[in-house]
Order: structure tokens, then C-alpha cells, then sequence
């Protein structure tokens, strides 16, 4: 599959862990919510995307509906839609706060988000309004187990 | 159900992805995946990267290791073996099995050559679809037939009750269903030479609809050439116990150039291909002549009638139908069943009933029904996607030509 051998050209460089077992990787300094989105914080500004095992499920991904700039986000509340050749997917915003910028790339390129999730396949950055619920989310190891138990139960 | 809906399979899996609330979900699952039937080539899915998921009661592959893309453009290139055991193939024999099966259908059976087959529709009283299936005249007194596995229980109930009542009054005609049986499609521009391979008789002279009860890798099987993507190909009915030798066999003579295919990519290639899925394009309440089969209703019925709900629909053909089955080009997001159709004004025109994106065509393809008067092609609508208004435009189907293999 061309994306696993994406994944481990570039786990090195991204510092991605790639479990033996051939499940989707994870990045280490990102926070990941349970409906599958990640975000990374720097400061009091965040990017938001959806996950590695999030975009594997889906498959090829053919359209992502992006929100407006300045609008406002709430945590676990969906601001956008991915579709792919199988289905459509809400996204829902893993933090609160008012959107800053959104990927245009995505809008002629949607690929990006299956091919670079944690990189070119961002989908939106946001001004928190509250830091605090960044604890609310799933560290790697904790998102990583998530996914292993989500698998193995269906 | 709605006829396990592929549609409604794909959002199922992908809602898990939000799902909250894990606990319940897990529970539902485990419940369901143990009542689930399973092909004989569950196992051989499985060792081949299948997912499986529920379908019409069944587990089945929606994919492979290849992406439902890779899968749709290889079988317009290559080929597509399909593991499809879970439809149910069914025999009617006795010298009154046509008489009987004309009551329910809107083809002309009578009129096929033996040997040959055709899609049709059995209706109900008000001339609406309880199911599309094949129908193959094999002999005079055989008819071969192949219903759709979620419509499977509804359509043996309706078959039987009739079959019951017909007999009473002397009626020649018994069934068999044939569940020793499994059923595989092998589809795309390498079927046929791959298929040559296994076979004495020679397939060049096999043409789009007929059929044939032949020797295939060793086991005696019943030979279709249809399919449900729009390429040529054939399905095969094999005895059970040959059937995971035979799909090796078929892999192995393409030299991996025909790929086992899932669900996922069967749906892409027939939307692409324009064909209905029942359960989403057609329905209880909507008549064939309502979904653009009106071709589908022989001459001989035209005039005679004599099915159930033959009024209402010799009715439409004369009249014409309020409603058509079209097909449409869009932008934006790819519709899916029940997004709304509405004109410049916003005033409701329809509704989507299957869509997605066009692997081969790179573009987002859709059907579903309009009022009359606004189904010609090139009339601009709107789809209505998540509140928002996309550009749409009524098309033509087939949206990729077809090639069905016909005598030239």
C-alpha cells in the first residue's frame, strides 16, 4: 500500500511512531481527541486535522467542506466535513475557540489529508479561547491504545 | 431495512469514527456480527485483506488492501472478481413456470430464447418495485432467476404465496433455491480471456445476456454474461465446494491482473455505470417505469398486461410517469442519498437518491428522482448538501459508456 510505505519513509523525520503491528501511526507532541481529529498547540493558537487511522478508515478522500475564517469552533462540536469515496465524516473541533485560517490547499488537493494528515492535510488553525481543554485529550500512547481497542472490537 | 443500502453501510462504518458513545456501540456490533451468514469464502476474504462488514445480514468485503479507487479503475482496466454468494439465485421448473412467473414480473419471459436472460422488476399491486433481478429462460420449463440477498426473505414470501395459489388451481411450477450454490462475478475487459482459460466452450460466441450450463475448472456451473459495472464480464453460479478453488484459479489465470474486488467499489463501477441499487434507486412505492425501465416491460405485456400493478403502470407508459430516475453532474461536496434537488428559487424538484465521486470521470456523479418536466438533460438544479446549495446538472446514463459484449 503506497501510503504505509509513506508512512515509514517519513516516520523518522516526523518522529511518528509506527507500531509494529501495521496500525496507523501517531505523532508524539500532538493531543488527539475520540472521534479521531488531532490538534497541536503553540501558544494560544492551534492546527487542527484529522487523524492518521482516521483518514486509513475513510480512504480516499475526495472533498473536505472547510469552515469560514473567524468563525467560532466548540469543542467536540463539528465545523466541517471530509468525504471520501465510501462515506462522509464530520469533523468535529477537538478545542474551543474562533478559526484563524483554514487550508485552501484542500479545496483543489483533498489527497493531502490522506497522504500527509499530520502536515500538508491540516485542515484549520484556531485562537483557543480556553488552554485548559487541551487535558481533556488523548495524549499518543492513550490515542494509539484507543485506536488497537476501536479495531479490535469490530 | 432498506435493503442494505450500501450507502447506508459506508456511513455506518465512518460514524464510528465520532462515535462518542464506544460502549454501546461495541455491544450492537458483537450482538450483530454473530448473527451474520458467511459465504464459503469467508476465510479466503479474510487471508486476503478483506474488511468485512454487515451487509443485508451477511459479512462482506467493502474493500481490500486497494483503495476503492485503485479497485473501480482496475476493473475498467483489468478486471474485478466479486464474491457476490450472498444474492440468491433461485430455479423455477414445470411446464407452467413462465405462465406463473409473468404474474410477477414485467418482462416478456415467454418471448426469450432459451439460453437467454434479462433484467426485470417484480412489482406489486400498486406497480411498485419489490425488487430488480435477472431472469434467464434456461429451458421452456426452467427458469434460472437471481434476486437481491437484502430483498431475499420478502421476495421468497411473495413468490411463494403466489406460487401456492397458482398451484391450487392446477399450476405446473415448483422452485428450488439454490443455497448449494455460490456465486461469484468476474467483470472487466480480462473476464472473458481469463475465464477462457478454465473452459471448453468457446466464450467468443457467448454474447451480453445469455446463458449457459457448462464445465468450469472441473465443477459444472451456470454461466451468465451480465454483470453490474458496466463492463463485460460473466457471473458464475459454482457448487459451494468448488468455489474457493475457482475464484484461485481465475486470480491466478490474470496473473494477478484481475483483483478481488469489495462491496465499496461494486457500488462505485453500477452508479458509474448507471444502474439502480435497490433499497436506494428504487423502492416499494416506486414503479419501474418511474426508474427509467420502462425498455424493461416487453411489447407482448404492453398490450396484454396481466401483472401486479400492470394498470398503474400501462397507465405511466401511456400518460407518462410524474417522476423519472435521472442522473446528474455536480460541484461541491459528492451528493448522497436524500440530499435535496431544488431550481433557482429554491422550490423542491426531488431528491437524491445514490451519489459519490466518479473514480474514472474524476468528478462527483449522482441519481435520483425529479419531477417530470425538469428531468431533460442539461437542466440546471440545485442539490441541497448540509443546508448549502451546489450546481447540478441533469445528464445522461450511462455516465462511462458501457461495453457489454454484443454481436457486432
Amino acid at each position: 500500500m503506497a501510503f504505509r510505505l509513506w508512512a515509514s519513509k517519513t516516520s523518522s523525520y516526523l518522529r511518528i511512531s509506527v507500531p509494529h503491528r501495521g496500525f496507523a501511526s501517531v505523532a508524539k507532541d500532538l493531543k488527539y481527541a475520540d472521534s479521531h481529529e488531532w490538534v497541536k498547540v503553540d501558544g494560544t493558537s492551534a492546527t487542527i486535522g484529522i487523524t492518521d487511522h482516521a483518514q486509513d478508515h475513510l480512504g480516499d478522500i475526495v472533498y473536505v467542506e472547510l469552515p469560514e475564517v473567524g468563525a467560532a469552533v466548540k469543542q467536540g462540536s463539528s465545523f466541517g466535513a471530509v468525504e471520501s469515496v465510501k462515506a462522509t465524516s464530520d469533523i468535529n473541533s477537538p478545542v474551543s475557540g474562533k478559526i484563524i485560517d483554514v487550508n485552501a490547499e484542500l479545496s483543489s488537493s483533498p489527497g493531502l489529508v490522506n497522504g500527509s494528515p499530520y502536515n500538508d492535510g491540516w485542515i484549520i488553525k484556531v485562537e483557543l479561547s480556553d488552554a485548559g481543554e487541551v487535558s481533556n485529550l488523548m495524549d499518543a500512547d492513550k490515542y494509539s491504545k484507543f485506536c488497537e481497542e476501536e479495531d479490535s472490537s469490530h | 431495512m432498506r435493503g442494505g443500502g450500501l450507502w447506508q453501510l459506508g456511513q455506518s462504518i465512518t460514524r464510528r469514527l465520532s462515535q462518542t458513545d464506544k460502549k454501546s456501540i461495541t455491544r450492537r456490533c458483537f450482538a450483530s456480527e454473530a448473527d451474520l451468514k458467511k459465504t464459503v469464502l469467508y476465510d479466503f476474504h479474510v487471508a486476503h485483506g478483506g474488511k468485512m462488514v454487515p451487509f443485508a445480514g451477511w459479512s462482506m468485503p467493502i474493500q481490500y488492501k486497494d483503495s476503492i479507487m485503485d479497485s473501480t479503475l482496475n476493473c475498467r482496466e483489468n478486471g474485478s472478481l466479486f464474491d457476490v454468494s450472498h444474492m440468491c439465485g433461485l430455479s423455477l421448473k414445470g411446464k407452467n413456470s413462465i405462465a406463473f412467473l409473468e404474474k410477477l414480473v414485467i418482462g416478456d419471459i415467454a418471448g426469450l430464447a432459451p439460453g437467454t436472460g434479462t433484467l426485470s422488476v417484480l412489482t406489486n399491486e400498486k406497480g411498485g418495485a419489490i425488487d430488480d433481478t435477472v431472469i434467464t429462460k434456461v429451458t421452456d420449463d426452467h427458469i434460472y432467476l437471481v434476486v437481491n440477498a437484502g430483498c431475499r426473505d420478502k421476495d421468497l414470501d411473495h413468490i411463494e404465496g403466489h406460487m401456492k395459489a397458482f398451484k391450487a388451481k392446477g399450476g405446473d411450477v415448483g422452485w428450488h433455491i439454490h443455497d448449494e450454490r455460490s456465486l461469484l462475478a468476474l467483470q472487466g475487459p480480462l473476464a472473458a480471456p481469463v475465464l477462457q482459460h478454465l473452459t471448453k466452450d468457446d466464450l467468443s460466441k457467448m454474447y451480453f445476456g445469455e446463458f449457459h450450463i457448462l464445465d468450469i475448472n472441473g465443477a459444472e456451473c451456470f454461466l451468465t454474461r451480465t454483470g453490474y459495472t458496466g463492463e463485460d464480464g460473466f457471473e458464475i453460479s459454482v457448487p459451494s465446494e468448488h468455489a474457493v478453488d475457482l475464484a484461485k484459479a481465475l486470480l491466478e489465470k490474470s496473473e494477478g491482473k484481475i483483483r478481488l474486488t469489495g462491496l465499496g467499489a461494486r457500488d462505485s463501477l453500477r452508479l458509474e455505470a448507471g444502474l439502480c441499487l435497490y433499497g436506494n434507486d428504487m423502492e416499494q412505492h416506486v414503479t419501474p417505469i418511474e426508474a427509467g425501465l420502462t425498455w424493461a416491460v416487453g411489447k407482448r405485456r404492453r398490450s396484454e398486461g396481466g401483472f401486479l400493478g400492470a394498470d398503474v403502470i400501462l397507465k405511466q407508459i401511456a400518460d407518462g410517469p410524474a417522476i423519472r430516475r435521472v442522473g446528474f453532474f455536480s460541484s461541491g461536496p459528492p451528493p448522497r442519498g436524500h440530499s435535496e434537488i431544488v431550481d433557482d428559487q429554491g422550490s423542491a424538484l426531488g431528491e437524491v437518491t445514490s451519489g459519490g465521486f466518479s473514480p474514472c470521470l474524476k468528478k462527483n456523479i449522482a441519481m435520483g428522482y425529479l419531477k417530470s418536466g425538469s428531468h431533460k438533460a442539461g437542466t440546471k438544479v440545485k442539490i441541497v448538501i448540509r443546508g448549502k446549495s451546489y450546481e447540478g446538472v441533469v445528464t445522461k446514463m450511462p455516465f462511462v459508456p458501457t461495453k457489454y459484449y454484443k454481436p457486432t
